[in-house]
């Protein structure tokens, strides 16, 4: 299908199946007898309608970047990373373990040691998904399936019978020292003088997120390895008889889409919670999937793409305060955008496909 | 050391809880022969459980219930096959939106119908599936051993645990000995080769994916109408996931899925019953007794024991040549 110029194909294709999504939510809206355009006004207005409500959605968007950003590094090389929930988890362990244990004097020293850590975290977890799937073939999406659950199970148990303090009931971490506590949205803003609403969880970590992004995008284009991950992502043969490590490749891929799921946690336990909360990823993990497919794999669309879902993420949360429309929404949006921009491509871009070869046909 | 009643318990749940990991096990089994990949298993089992759970519920019959399921799972069926087969799309990703569209829909549609936060009403009898004393039970049951195990392991479920024992041979039956099987082994081995001799792959694989559907409406119904009274949210708490690993453990036979899922099933009774394990001096969290069999499979994949190679042509959509 090389009927599609390169606009269509990036733009048009994702905009029309997304589209297409949010008809089909409107409709499952209709048929829980809400009426859509004023569950759409309600969430816009609950998201974007103050900056309350954009310090939310920047903070949910701040998750998705991290990971949607994860699953397309891996996308580029081919492999499909489900994995990321887990990566996450350990990650939020790998950020306990930095603030918990260690004394930091100032918080930019703590947030270096989290980052690496939590980076260190999850691409550990990855590693041997990665290795299994490079050294003995094991299909990489059910290792890291399994590898969610596994993850899953060892932080109940950290968090239950070691990392809990004593004394407590509930299934957390101690709370992180007060000088650990991330800047938030609102301190960064009112250095250049915007008033921001501060109470909201959007902290620094949205700029590293960005700053990941652009990492990300000048790694996959700009250097020999991006190149190498690419090309194998395209034809492994071809790749592999160019020269490139099939094993390397893998590990490499693997090890940056971990790293990156990890840091997601940076902004959840240290920028949040500033404790290790039993369920601290909430399913974000996932989310980047759908954030992947939507932004096309690249760094630029995985913003606009986490974005969307921070939004959808925010607005759903207030649709559900208001309405008896439950959270469970945003679920099904994101299970219809990852159908139509992910499974059902094909069938989106067959029609569009044509239509470009009638008009072009019209004006020979 | 665990005295024999004891033991009987444990393998009684062992046979509640293997059941319906052993319907998702082998419906994943239809479908992946046939070349389909099928991570949505989750989704389907729950969107069977939903449907199967609310509609005993209004109905007042468990066997209503159960079609109710085996329909709702249908349709899920369908969407993937369209995704992965007529629109050659990524298997994958059609199974993770599938499984994300049922744990959603299943939680907007309960709270809209029952309001009751995404459950369905509790079931009374009728709704729920009864145990089915078998023939000679309590006679046989003063006879030490054969007695007990008679009456307490083999008497006393509910239909759908015998259907699903017998779908076992059945299954092994329509794979092996039949055309339908041996076309549909072929399909996912080498779909080429099976459009050659003028048989419709499309057809085979859709044929597949519907016995997939079936199988995983009644681990669905089983779950709501047999193990549970009624539906719960996400009740099906990662069970299609165990039934994939169950599947690969079994390296995709019907008679291996039956010992692995029963054997995860073990697992999970022997978790329940005693949450803390102590060998000598170690003592196994409950936890890694509930991980144990992702890692297992993970063992298994990764080769060291025994290799499981999936079928050649899963997960690739067929491309007729031009």
């Amino acid at each position: 299908m090389t009927t599609l110029p390169k606009w269509a194909d990036t733009f048009l294709v994702p905009l029309i199946s997304l589209l297409i999504a949010f008809v089909l939510s409107g409709l499952v809206i209709l048929a829980i007898g809400e009426n859509p355009v004023a569950a759409m006004k309600l969430m816009v207005t609950g998201a974007l309608g103050s900056t309350y409500g954009w310090g939310y959605t920047l903070y949910y968007a701040t998750n998705f970047m991290f990971t949607g950003l994860a699953v397309s590094v891996a996308f580029q090389a081919g492999l499909f990373n489900i994995g990321g929930e887990g990566q996450a988890g350990l990650g939020g362990l790998g950020v306990a373990v930095a603030c918990l244990y260690v004394p930091w004097p100032h918080w930019s020293l703590a947030l270096i040691a989290a980052i690496f850590m939590s980076a260190l975290f999850g691409a550990a977890w990855a590693a041997i998904p990665a290795y299994l799937q490079a050294k003995r073939g094991s299909h990489i999406v059910i290792t890291t399936i399994m590898f969610n659950f596994i993850a899953s199970a060892l932080l109940v148990y950290l968090l239950v019978n070691i990392m809990r303090p004593v004394g407590t009931m509930d299934s957390a971490s101690a709370r992180f020292d007060a000088v650990m506590r991330l800047p938030r949205l609102h301190d960064i803003l009112a250095l250049v003088g915007i008033p921001f609403n501060n109470r909201n969880p959007a902290n620094i970590s949205l700029l590293i997120a960005l700053l990941a992004a652009v990492g990300v995008w000048v790694l996959m284009w700009h250097t020999r390895l991006g190149f190498e991950l690419r090309a194998f992502g395209k034809s492994e043969k071809a790749s592999v008889y160019a020269g490139i490590n099939p094993v390397r490749i893998t590990m490499y891929a693997m090890l940056i889409s971990g790293g990156l799921s990890g840091m997601m946690a940076i902004n959840t336990v240290m920028g949040e919670a500033q404790r290790l909360l039993l369920n601290s990823v909430e399913g974000a993990g996932f989310i980047g999937i759908a954030v992947a497919l939507m932004g096309r794999s690249h760094p630029f669309g995985v913003v606009l793409a986490a974005v969307l879902f921070g939004f959808l993420y925010q607005g759903g949360a207030e649709l559900a305060l208001w309405t008896t429309v439950p959270r469970e929404l945003i679920t099904v949006i994101q299970a219809l955008v990852i159908l139509f921009t992910g499974a059902l491509d094909d069938m989106v871009r067959r029609p569009i496909a044509a239509l470009f070869l009638l008009f072009r046909k019209a004006r020979t | 050391m665990i005295d024999f009643a004891t033991l009987i318990e444990i393998l009684d749940s062992t046979v509640r809880l293997g059941t319906p990991l052993l319907f998702a096990c082998l419906a994943g089994l239809f479908s992946e022969r046939a070349g389909i990949f099928d991570i949505g298993l989750e989704g389907k089992m729950l969107a069977a459980a939903f449907l199967a759970g609310a509609v005993a519920a209004v109905t007042g019959s468990a066997w209503l219930g159960t079609l109710a399921g085996i329909g709702g799972s249908l349709i899920f069926a369908a969407i993937h096959g369209f995704a992965s087969i007529t629109f050659r799309g990524n298997q994958l990703i059609s199974g993770v939106a599938l499984n994300f569209l049922a744990s959603g829909m299943t939680i907007l549609l309960g709270q809209y119908w029952f309001g009751l936060g995404g459950r369905t009403p509790a079931l009374i009898a009728g709704g729920r599936f009864e145990a089915i004393t078998l023939p000679f039970a309590d006679a046989l049951a003063p006879i030490p051993v054969i007695g007990r195990l008679y009456s307490d392991l083999l008497s006393g479920h509910s239909a759908l645990v015998y259907i699903g024992f017998a779908c076992v041979p059945a299954s092994a039956f329509l794979l092996y000995r039949t055309r339908f099987g041996l076309r549909l082994r072929a399909v996912g081995e080498n779909p080429a080769a099976v459009d050659t001799a003028g048989i419709s792959v499309t057809g085979i694989r859709y044929a597949a994916v519907a016995i997939c559907g079936v199988l995983c409406g009644l681990a669905g119904a089983y779950l709501a109408l047999g193990l549970a009274a009624g539906f719960g949210k996400e009740m099906t708490a990662g069970r299609g996931f165990i039934a994939l690993a169950a599947l690969i453990f079994a390296k995709w036979r019907p008679w291996y899925a039956l010992g692995a899922t029963m054997l995860f099933g073990f697992l999970e009774a022997v978790g329940n019953r005693f949450p803390k394990i102590e060998i000598g001096f170690i003592s196994v969290p409950s936890q890694f007794m509930q991980a144990l069999p992702y890692i297992l499979t993970v063992v298994i994949l990764a080769g060291f024991v025994g290799k499981a190679t999936p079928p050649r042509a899963g997960g690739e959509p067929y491309v007729k040549e031009r």
